[in-house]
């Protein structure tokens, strides 16, 4: 592919030009390894991604692509064998420097500082994180005493009302996690994530363990709360037909390389890398026309063992020799607005679109697919 | 074989296989806390159903609807408060030991859990080995081994003989569920129930797994119930679907028209809270409403409708009397006193196919 150039991919500011702003969270070549007898694995390799302020990140893949690994990284929770080999984290909060601060340099005074006040994590099992023996009240009043100076009237003010802005009922700041639902856990979560006004709030598979309609509430409150609080969310999913409905823009995660990343629209519309479109020939849909589901054969790439050039190779059904030196560099996808880039440089958006041309000639005969 | 009143619409035309495995007026009380001040949980409440061969039959419902005890109660892990089990027309009794090995060889589950349901210290090899070595006791020696590649093979594990000696914690959850798959088919079921195979797996393995299942069930000629809260793929994998709600079934029907036209505001509630990716452009929460409904818990209703707190067609009846399963046309039916309100084209369409006698 001799004419598209490579862009920064990872920077909003190149990407949508309605939004102008230094990104607040922006994640700059990182790259994460898992330190084992037999030198570094990576899991994590040359990653750029960027929030906007007040922007809903989606950010997708299976189990071991990366993507859990990718967002800890970013606030530096990490646990050994995992370390970060390289790249930078930067914040932008309105409340620290204009300029940023870089979180790998971060002391860990600074980094306590840092974490929950202005960068929130809500984890996937709510049954977990929260603590079997204290009260609701205990344990929303330790964020707030361990990051917030607050008098006692101030403080129980400031429960109430975070219990009122998810929906919990106010006499429930009494109970403990065993006699809430899974979904008010959630919620508990939630609100224990917002509790301090963090600009950046990174949400694990926050909804993974619920039932559809739970689910569907929980994504609802947390849109409303977004539009209402203006925070930055990185939603962390594995799940594409969810972030098509909430996220601005989707970044798609293979094997700890993003391979594609644009707006919603256009991850669903004019899908440019063949693993996307995989991902999203994989769910069932409940209304149209019934379609061919594809799904993905094979399994993700053992990170041991990572084929040459692109890591989905082994997988795709568009697979060339060439596609063993593919460099994984972010370039513009032909025919898309800015700010939509793939990993691929030989499969085009027309190519992809086989699985939209036949859905939509089966609803123009008015029959289904056989 | 009379069908029980509650099975008042005709089993789907798709499903014309052998019934194997029929349930009638199921119930199930758990009894809550000891001594007088115990209460009980009917969680499950005049379930009846049918398996038949080479069909597939889906239970959807959320969590704490009962779908998971059905499955126990039919699987004999769990006795039935009241009601029937019966395989190929007997009443099924656990008494006989020697019976009850029949029927569980007859009757197999997979499980939700693939990383629990397979115990970390052994190879894959002894969950299967143990399998055939119960329930085909006139295989012996070589042939066990040889019987063992086979399965795997059939959930396409290959190389067979390097997945054997593989641990539980080398396999991915998918193959793991795969290996569940095995190990129900060695003992050569005719009924397969699978309790949520794929809600724990990623969403681009699940496909995979039920294609696996799938071509089991045409293969063996399997009667599959296939337990789920995704309503989206009892749409794609079973010919009928059954709607549970609290314990009782509130609507069945053919898999597609069931998912296109819902009839029970349950039924519409949950298909609405799929995901939609055709409604793109609307406003984030606009597109994430419900329409408006209380939010509340399973209901703990003894008397009137157990969806009436979260149903926005609810009026007094619906509060004061259990609604029963009314047939709606040929295949379908639905338990709702305001169907006329909820499902009104449904209604006139049956109306008008039933007043017309069918041409012969």
């Amino acid at each position: 592919m001799s004419g598209a150039k490579p862009i920064t991919a990872g920077t909003p500011a190149a990407s949508l030009d309605a939004r102008p702003q230094l990104p607040v969270l922006d994640i700059r070549d990182l790259s994460i390894a898992f330190a084992g007898e037999h030198g570094n694995v990576g899991v994590v390799r040359h990653v750029d991604l960027g929030l906007a302020p007040g922007e809903v990140v989606g950010l997708a893949g299976e189990s071991g692509s990366g993507k859990s690994t990718l967002a800890l990284g970013a606030c530096r929770l990490l646990r050994p064998p995992a370390v970060i080999t390289g790249g930078s984290v930067i914040y932008r909060g309105r409340r620290v420097s204009a300029s940023g601060v870089e979180i790998l340099d971060l002391s860990g005074r600074q980094l306590r500082e840092l974490r929950w006040r202005e960068i929130a994590i809500v984890f996937q099992s709510a049954m977990n994180a929260l603590n079997p023996v204290l009260r609701i009240s205990d344990q929303l009043g330790d964020v707030l005493d361990a990051h917030l100076d607050l008098g006692r009237e101030e403080k129980r003010e400031r429960l109430m009302s975070l219990l009122d802005l998810v929906g919990i009922p106010r006499q429930r700041l009494r109970s403990y996690p065993h006699e809430l639902s899974g979904g008010m856990r959630q919620r508990v979560m939630i609100a224990m994530a917002l509790s301090t006004e963090p600009e950046v709030v990174i949400m694990d598979e926050p909804t993974t363990a619920l039932d559809v309609v739970v689910q569907r509430e929980i994504l609802a409150e947390i849109a409303a709360l977004q539009k209402q609080l203006k925070f930055a969310v990185l939603f962390i999913t594995h799940d594409l037909s969810l972030l098509l409905e909430i996220a601005d823009r989707i970044a798609i995660l293979y094997g700890g390389r993003l391979v594609e990343l644009g707006s919603a629209e256009q991850i669903h519309h004019q899908t440019a890398h063949p693993y996307t479109r995989g991902l999203l020939d994989s769910f069932p849909s409940v209304r149209g026309p019934r379609r061919e589901l594809a799904g993905i054969s094979g399994s993700p790439p053992d990170p041991r063992d990572m084929p040459p050039g692109c890591p989905f190779e082994p997988r795709c059904r568009f697979a060339t020799e060439n596609c063993q030196a593919v460099d994984m560099r972010l370039l513009a996808v032909p025919g898309s607005a800015a700010g939509h880039v793939t990993a691929c440089p030989y499969v085009k958006p027309d190519m992809l679109a086989t699985a939209d041309a036949s859905r939509a000639a089966a609803a123009s005969n008015g029959g289904r697919p056989a | 074989m009379t069908a029980p009143e509650t099975m008042a619409s005709t089993p789907v035309a798709a499903s014309l296989g052998a019934l194997v495995l029929e349930a009638r007026g199921l119930c199930k009380d758990y009894r809550i806390g000891r001594g007088p001040g115990s209460s009980t949980v009917s969680a499950v409440r005049d379930v009846s159903l049918q398996l038949r061969r080479g069909s597939v039959v889906a239970l959807v419902g959320e969590s704490g609807s009962g779908k998971s005890t059905v499955a126990k109660l039919l699987a004999g892990q769990e006795w039935p408060t009241a009601g029937q089990i019966l395989l190929d027309g007997e009443p099924v009794r656990p008494s006989s030991r020697h019976a009850f090995r029949a029927f569980k060889s007859d009757v197999q589950m997979v499980f939700q859990d693939p990383f629990a349901s397979l115990n970390p210290t052994h190879r894959v090899r002894y969950p299967l080995e143990r399998a055939v070595r119960l329930h085909q006791r006139e295989l012996k020696g070589a042939a066990i081994g040889a019987e063992l590649v086979r399965l795997l093979e059939e959930v396409r594990m290959i190389p067979a003989e390097q997945f054997l000696m593989r641990y539980p914690h080398e396999l991915s959850g998918g193959q793991r569920q795969r290996i569940s798959i095995a190990r129900a088919l060695a003992v050569k079921p005719r009924v397969l129930l699978a309790d949520e195979p794929v809600s724990m797996l990623d969403v681009s393995i699940r496909l995979e797994v039920l294609d696996v299942i799938d071509q089991l069930r045409a293969r063996f000629d399997l009667a599959v119930l296939y337990i789920t809260h995704d309503i989206a793929s009892a749409r794609y994998f079973a010919n009928e679907t059954l709607v549970m709600y609290a314990g009782e079934i509130v609507e069945r029907g053919p898999s597609e028209d069931l998912t296109q036209n819902p009839a029970h505001p349950y039924t519409q509630l949950l298909l609405a809270a799929a995901p939609d990716p055709d409604r793109l452009g609307a406003p984030v929460d606009e597109r994430l409403k419900l329409g408006g409904r209380p939010v509340a818990g399973t209901s703990a209703r003894t008397a009137g409708c157990r969806f009436s707190d979260r149903c926005p067609l609810a009026e007094d009846r619906c509060r004061a009397e259990s609604p029963p399963l009314r047939a709606i046309g040929e295949q379908r039916a639905a338990a709702c006193w305001r169907l006329e309100v909820a499902a009104p084209g449904l209604l006139a369409d049956a109306g008008a196919e039933r007043s017309t006698p069918m041409p012969r």
